[in-house]
């Protein structure tokens, strides 16, 4: 049979670097999970040996991601995602502090899972105040705290931006939030820093955390959110006393033990990935900065597997293209916003000219200087045939 | 800055010639506790036993946290290690205690000079240092009454110490001291709140758990395990004798009278301890009753289960309320794992109308239908013996 559409140009080698939107999922988490569905598959709630076993994997899925987000076990409530996970943690944490005040403090470069989530709050009464970025994109922490207040029952700003790579000092802005209200709950979405880099839960003065299982070589599909002990949160949904009854439902068993072994994974291979994204990363800076055609747009203080760029002139969705024909997967602002204009670069008053041009790179392991060499020669060949917007 | 625990004896400190005794068993309760984090070193002086990281990489909040579950321990601090000189001293308030500072508004400075030959006294080192600290914390303020948070610097022969007051440790005299004892424990909230309660003061323990499949299941039994886990930071690793009891049960149900069956189950079950504890060196019996909680837990009731063994039986919550016990439970984090809803050995087979007045030749009387010495052995012999270690 003939395709039906034309095949796409020959490419040498397809060059993914849209790993902060989404990974490959690891071959040894895959078949952890195929032997899951179709060996382990009994219900965990179920009291026969096979719903014990269940039980056990879930259990040890949970040790797996705690020992890696450096929570406790039991802090560890499994999500069909982040996305779900930062509602649960906002909407939640909201409801179940409702009485004590309606003032909620974020940042202005969250992700949308996060702003949206508080702008359904917004419509039940909460007063809502987004703090825009610094310059390079972080927040910053003096500025984050002095938003907060006595009425302040809820802040929530994340670890590392999704489209710039900015690390945000958490433990000053959650410190300083709290010292102000002892009273609030702070919520941190962490993932694009689970096992990219280093942090520990417990170390962190949050009490939430939200986490991703495709961004670490894990399916789509499942993710966690992590509450600390004592904090309560009233479930999004309703029915069994799955997960104590905060996130019901019939446990996703073998995404689950994917997720905890892809994060068992991270732990141990955690330097040499650091290592080995901290090396890419040097490198595709220096060639940027070689190259007059483009400019970074990411930070200093930054996640070392994200590099943001302009190649200013071109449209972000033009180069995109023009990269896949050559077999190179990269990003417009982030994945999630399929095209939009980035709030983010916005927030941190880019000009239209960078903001439009934007593009995302993130890397994974099996990414190398060369792939980053042949991206660069990529660019700048768009940037010299491509007509100007 | 190197950072130390300092761990401050109770009342060990008052054992007269036996201190050191205690003092050496708690420094080897603290290693065996702390071992998993990484290389310490530890010595005594004053009443104090400082724990030094002999790595730069030990997590010390975790260390911390650690150390606040040791028995022996009234209470702990950490504090940083300067050079005993009182420029060094003030930096390293400046630095060290600045979280703590900027948390609070008021404070106050404590001095302990043990070390005669520093040049300052203390009520000078106190208000220098106090004056500096205003200096450097502008919105701080001295209040000598009630202050938020005390600063104590301490000048000892080996250095000084920094620190921003201490916590109230876990108490007790340590794990050891007072020799070995078995706790029965069902799964129930009780029982690990009675062994930790043993342990604060000085017992080291086994613990003796019944199981009775298929009545109960491995659910119940890993239970078990998983409240054992809990103690074991305060208690130290604990060997648990799994017993099989499924027979006796049946046996009795078969044979004896409905309203006695509770009652001469517990008898088994004291029977079946006091011969593991022979045989494992065990000088006494730890329970979780609770004077009047249930049928069994009854004055009388207790006196039958008690007539079948001449080991003290220690029942540390006899006359806690259940919310009191609960409490506890709390606190050490056993009550979570205590309410899972397994069915455990002593709700299977429970009695629509137990006897809350046995008497104790009825009992006996009663119990002459089984092969009681028979079914003993049988069930001793069956005995498997799991380790909980520390993780």
């Amino acid at each position: 049979m003939q395709p039906s559409r034309a095949a796409p140009k020959e490419a040498a080698r397809t060059i993914y670097l849209d790993n902060a939107a989404t990974t490959c999922t690891d071959g040894r988490v895959a078949s952890l999970i195929h032997e899951m569905l179709c060996e382990e598959y009994g219900n965990p709630s179920s009291l026969h040996n096979m719903g014990l076993r269940a039980e056990r994997r879930v259990a040890a899925a949970r040790r797996q991601v705690a020992s890696l987000a450096g929570c406790r076990e039991e802090e560890v409530y499994f999500t069909s995602g982040a996305t779900e996970a930062n509602n649960l943690a906002l909407i939640g944490a909201a409801r179940a502090k409702a009485r004590r005040g309606r003032r909620i403090v974020t940042s202005q470069i969250e992700h949308a899972s996060v702003l949206s989530a508080l702008d359904s709050l917004a419509a039940d009464g909460f007063d809502i105040v987004k703090i825009p970025p610094r310059s390079d994109g972080t927040v910053d922490p003096e500025a984050f705290a002095e938003a907060v207040d006595e009425g302040t029952v809820l802040a929530s700003c994340m670890l590392v931006n999704n489209e710039t790579g900015a690390l945000c000092d958490v433990a000053d802005i959650a410190g300083r939030c709290k010292a102000k209200n002892p009273q609030l709950l702070f919520h941190c979405d962490g993932v694009q820093a689970l096992g990219k880099v280093p942090f520990s839960f417990k170390k962190l003065p949050v009490d939430l955390m939200s986490f991703s299982g495709h961004k670490l070589f894990a399916p789509k599909g499942i993710g966690a959110l992590v509450v600390k002990k004592g904090v309560r949160l009233l479930p999004l949904l309703y029915g069994g006393k799955q997960q104590g009854g905060l996130r019901p439902g019939t446990e996703n068993t073998a995404y689950i033990a994917g997720m905890g072994l892809a994060c068992e994974l991270a732990r141990q291979e955690f330097s040499a990935r650091l290592a080995q994204m901290e090396r890419l990363h040097d490198h595709l800076l220096k060639k940027i900065a070689e190259t007059p055609q483009l400019c970074s747009n990411s930070p200093l203080k930054c996640a070392p597997n994200i590099v943001n760029l302009s190649v200013p002139g071109i449209r972000s969705e033009t180069m995109l293209h023009f990269l896949e024909g050559r077999g190179i997967y990269v990003s417009s602002a982030s994945a999630c916003t399929k095209g939009a204009k980035s709030h983010v670069l916005a927030a941190m008053g880019l000009p239209d000219r960078l903001v439009d041009s934007a593009l995302r790179l993130s890397f994974s392991p099996d990414i190398t200087e060369e792939d980053l060499d042949l991206t660069i020669a990529a660019l700048c060949e768009g940037a010299s045939s491509l007509a100007r917007a | 800055m190197k950072e130390i625990l300092l761990l401050k004896e109770g009342e060990i400190a008052l054992k007269g010639q036996n201190r050191s005794s205690f003092e050496d068993l708690l420094i080897k309760n603290a290693k065996r506790r702390l071992r998993a984090l990484g290389p310490f070193s530890y010595f005594k002086a004053q009443s104090t036993i400082y724990v030094t990281p002999e790595d730069d990489g030990i997590d010390m909040d975790e260390a911390f946290e650690v150390a606040g579950r040791v028995f022996g321990v009234a209470a702990y601090c950490r504090a940083c290690v300067v050079e005993k000189d009182y420029g060094a001293i003030c930096e390293a308030a400046r630095e060290y205690l600045a979280p703590a500072l900027r948390a609070v508004k008021t404070f106050k400075v404590e001095a302990k000079r043990s070390d005669k030959s520093f040049p300052m006294r203390s009520p000078e080192i106190c208000r220098e240092l106090g004056g500096f600290l205003l200096e450097s914390f502008p919105h701080l303020r001295v209040d000598v009454q009630n202050p938020d948070v005390v600063v104590i610097a301490e000048i000892r022969e080996r250095g000084a110490y920094l620190h921003a007051g201490q916590l109230p440790g876990a108490g007790g005299i340590p794990v050891g001291s007072s020799g070995r004892a078995g706790l029965l424990i069902s799964g129930g909230i009780d029982s690990p709140v009675a062994g930790y309660m043993m342990a604060k003061r000085g017992l080291e323990l086994s613990a003796i758990h019944f199981e009775s499949p298929p009545y109960t299941s491995e659910r119940a039994r890993e239970k078990v395990m998983a409240l054992l886990q809990k103690l074991v930071p305060y208690c130290g690793r604990i060997k648990c004798y799994v017993v099989p009891f499924t027979k006796i049960q049946e046996e009795i149900r078969k044979n004896c009278p409905e309203d006695l069956f509770t009652i001469i189950m517990r008898r088994y079950m004291m029977r079946l301890s006091d011969r593991i504890a022979k045989e494992g060196g065990l000088s006494a019996l730890v329970t979780g009753e609770s004077l009047g909680q249930v049928a069994s837990q009854t004055m009388l009731a207790m006196a039958c289960t008690g007539a079948v063994t001449d080991l003290p039986i220690f029942r540390p919550v006899i006359g806690m309320d259940k919310n009191e016990i609960v409490a506890i439970a709390r606190k050490i984090d056993t009550f979570e794992t205590s309410i899972l809803p397994y069915e455990d050995c002593c709700t299977v087979f429970t009695p629509r109308h137990p006897r809350t007045r046995p008497k104790l030749e009825m009992v006996e009387q009663a119990e002459q239908a089984l092969q009681g010495g028979a079914l003993v052995e049988e069930a001793f012999a069956a005995t498997e013996t799991v380790w909980i270690r520390e993780l």
